[in-house]
């Protein structure tokens, strides 16, 4: 009998050109821009600001909204891999990420802060996707772990994701496989950091803001 | 019904005339493509195995692929292991759905990462990948191009 070689069923491209790729993640990775308190309030602060010693009163207000942003992020509940586990111990009594004032909560509609604890798969990135954004302006993003950083020990699997910050837009990113609590809990805090430059336009700092 | 691996093995060579081996209470049986389910149906009714262990395939490139499946009789510890080549080129397989019910889901995970169909299959679509998803990952000839969404 004759041995035929199967037929190698290579998977079409989607793209024709690595260019299209990069486009096409520019697109999808953009910061929304709806990422601000609502335009009336945005006027009377304009007001009171240009008002003569008005912008005394806006600067330490916007302070002091920063420091409720700051010390109210309430992280959802979103576990995918072993390291949910490790956010679970963080978020239990031994740690208490509490005291910081991060209560973990059930629902994206009433938080801030998306943990993406663990492998992401591409059969689970529209998901992942769909969650951030029903979360309320503005949200922030912890990628904890080897395989939500970069896929990990995954990398050159078939099925996984080369990093969240393919799908969504990340703030910390926390090496380490699982992290540690203290490892996610330093993370936290440096997020913390970033929330108090958080500006009312809804720019984010620069990196500077948070070197190490 | 208490068949020891011997008598198991024989009754085997005399109903699909191959040449099983026995190992301890393993019993590999090399079939022919058609008598797959014939096979199946043998074992769960005339051994006893009625417990659907699991299934897979194989991939030999060239030589095509290769489906096993191993089920057992979990009363007299009997295990029939039953290897199905495929020829190359052509990766379809009768089903066992009918026999047993437990090969449903085996069979549609076996579908989806390697590509055997299995002709009379109820409901053989993708498992554990996306419905969208192009060809079969654990194919020795799959290359993981980097241009899908996310990769």
């Amino acid at each position: 009998m004759e041995i035929k070689a199967p037929v190698p069923q290579v998977p079409p491209p989607v793209w024709t050109e690595f260019k299209d790729l990069q486009e096409w993640e520019k697109y999808h990775q953009e910061r929304p821009t709806d990422d601000q308190i609502s335009s009336a309030l945005t006027s009377i602060a304009d007001a009171i600001h240009h008002m003569p010693g008005g912008w005394i009163l806006v600067t330490s207000t916007e302070k002091i909204f920063n420091w409720a942003r700051k010390s109210s992020i309430w992280p959802v509940t979103f576990g995918l891999a072993c390291c949910a586990i490790e956010m679970m111990a963080t978020f239990a009594s031994r740690f208490d990420v509490e005291r910081f004032g991060m209560v973990p909560f059930a629902s994206p509609r009433h938080s801030d802060l998306m943990i993406v604890s663990g492998t992401v798969t591409i059969k689970m990135a529209p998901m992942l996707k769909r969650i951030y954004e029903q979360m309320p302006d503005p949200k922030w993003v912890v990628s904890m772990g080897s395989c939500a950083n970069s896929g990990g020990p995954f990398r050159h699997g078939y099925h996984v994701v080369k990093g969240v910050d393919r799908v969504v837009p990340v703030d910390v990113y926390v090496p380490g496989c699982p992290p540690t609590p203290d490892s996610l809990m330093y993370g936290l805090l440096k997020l913390q950091e970033q929330v108090a430059e958080f500006q009312k336009t809804g720019t984010r700092p620069v990196a500077a803001a948070v070197e190490q | 019904m208490s068949v020891t691996p011997g008598q198991a093995s024989a009754l085997l060579r005399e109903r699909f005339g191959t040449e099983p081996t026995v190992e301890d209470r393993l019993v590999t049986v090399p079939l022919e493509r058609d008598r797959w389910p014939d096979a199946g149906r043998f074992a769960k009714t005339e051994l006893g195995c009625l417990y659907f262990n699991w299934l897979s395939a194989i991939d030999w490139k060239d030589q095509g692929l290769e489906v096993v499946c191993r089920v057992e009789n979990l009363e007299s510890g009997l295990a029939i292991m039953m290897r199905a080549k495929l020829p190359p080129g052509d990766a379809h397989c009768p089903t066992l759905t009918d026999v047993y019910r437990g090969a449903d889901w085996m069979e549609r995970e076996c579908y989806d990462l390697l590509g055997v169909v299995f002709d009379g299959h109820p409901d053989l679509r993708r498992i554990l990948l996306g419905q969208d998803w192009v060809g079969h990952p654990l194919r020795k000839d799959w290359i993981d191009t980097g241009y899908a969404p996310y990769r």
